[in-house]
């Protein structure tokens, strides 16, 4: 009887420690939150080029985290990036109608993001928006292509 | 030359027959799920085949996370992004090392046992005597062995990985010197909840399924010699790392090879 409880004590122990390790993968390995999503607002912007940005790429305000890409898809009209964004709501009605998005890098080999800075105009931007004036992604190819071409220039 | 195509003939037709076995083997023990009566059954064998892996698991994880810390860090300094590590260390881990390396382990572990045991129940005609006083020795016998395996691999999968990125942490961030931010931050925006987590412990219960499916029925299909035995033993550790393998390429191309 005692060898039986140590066992089922040593199993219930087992069990738990191995669903705890799951919540810590979770939560602290892949950074999950717990709780109600929070309450987003949608801005949409329309690039040239996305370069390497993906669905659930970071999307910053002065180098700090505000939301994640909800979707990026081929506009057929123009025939360029749309990127739709989900942002934290508390930032609507926050942002001008001439703020600018662009797509930047962090670091030299980082993943790319999409970098908000705010303008001057008194109307902002309301749910479903789209950001006009944005910044297509460097492409490094194009960078050298300039660059050669502006040397045999000279 | 008849004899030769004969013979390929009666490998091919045992090899089947072996498989069709195994298959009405696992339909008929894995229904004995345990219940009531088959408590205290159920949770002997758990606390053999999981509990008692447990030190071998761990141990190999942290050591597993140790040198994924310092391999990783000898590499990606040269790049300038050890702030990378704790990214490449959690994912090698999540995705491929963990499942693949428990399942190894817990095949020489606790499926030789379990081969060996069911054998030797075999050998000296115990699994016959309780047939003869009207015990089905596949839900006494088997079945609690089967779904203790079943549910303790994935288990062992998650300590594995825990300790093993506790163990990257360690090499990366306390002795190399990673900024202890960015080991975490860099992990957090890269490792998925449900494409690298869940996907990994998706592999962990196929591989546990498997080894602990071709460790019993080893055990139950040999040749009840001490010869048999030995065998059996060793094609349990054998097969069962080669599943594990192949399986695992197998998953791995559906579950990250962007094939579907």
């Amino acid at each position: 009887m005692k060898r039986s409880k140590m066992m089922e004590f040593g199993v219930g122990l087992f069990v738990l420690a191995g669903i705890l390790g799951m919540v810590f993968l979770g939560l602290r390995v892949s950074g999950i939150t717990l709780g109600v999503p929070q309450d987003t607002f949608t801005l949409q912007a329309n690039f040239a080029n996305i370069g390497g940005l993906k669905s659930g790429s970071r999307v910053a305000m002065a180098g700090v985290t505000v939301g994640r890409v909800s979707d990026v898809e081929l506009d057929t009209e123009w025939l360029d990036a749309r990127v739709t964004m989900e942002l934290d709501e508390d930032l609507e009605g926050k942002i001008s109608r001439d703020s600018t998005a662009s797509i930047l890098t962090s670091g030299l080999l980082g993943e790319q993001y999409v970098g908000l800075s705010v303008g001057g105009d008194p109307e902002m931007l309301a749910e479903g928006d789209t950001i006009r004036d944005t910044q297509q992604a460097l492409v490094l190819e194009q960078l050298i292509q300039q660059f050669v071409s502006n040397m045999t220039n000279d | 030359m008849i004899g030769y195509i004969a013979s390929l003939g009666r490998g091919t037709l045992e090899a089947l027959s072996a498989l069709g076995r195994a298959a009405m083997f696992l339909a008929q023990s894995a229904v004995g799920i345990p219940s009531r009566e088959g408590w205290h059954l159920w949770l002997r064998q758990m606390h053999f085949i999981g509990v008692m892996s447990l030190a071998i698991v761990l141990v190999s994880g942290l050591f597993i996370g140790m040198v994924l810390g310092l391999q990783g860090y000898t590499i990606l300094v040269d790049f300038g992004a050890e702030d990378a590590l704790g990214q490449m260390v959690a994912l090698s881990l999540l995705r491929e090392l963990a499942p693949v390396v428990a399942a190894l382990l817990f095949a020489g572990r606790a499926g030789s046992a379990l081969t060996a045991e069911i054998g030797l129940m075999k050998a000296t005609e115990q699994l016959t005597s309780m047939e003869m006083i009207g015990v089905d020795p596949l839900r006494r016998i088997v079945a609690p062995r089967l779904w203790a395996g079943f549910i303790s691999m994935p288990l062992l999968t998650v300590g594995f990985s825990v300790v093993g990125i506790w163990g990257g942490y360690l090499v990366g961030v306390q002795w190399l010197g990673v900024f202890d931010g960015s080991y975490w931050s860099n992990m957090q925006s890269n490792v998925a909840f449900v494409d690298d987590i869940l996907n990994g412990m998706l592999k962990s219960v196929v591989f546990g399924l498997v080894v602990t499916w071709i460790a019993v029925f080893q055990g139950y299909d040999l040749t009840p010699t001490s010869e048999g035995i030995s065998r059996a033993t060793t094609r349990t550790v054998v097969y069962s790392s080669l599943a594990v393998l192949g399986l695992d390429f197998v998953l791995t191309a559906l579950m990250f090879g962007e094939l579907g």
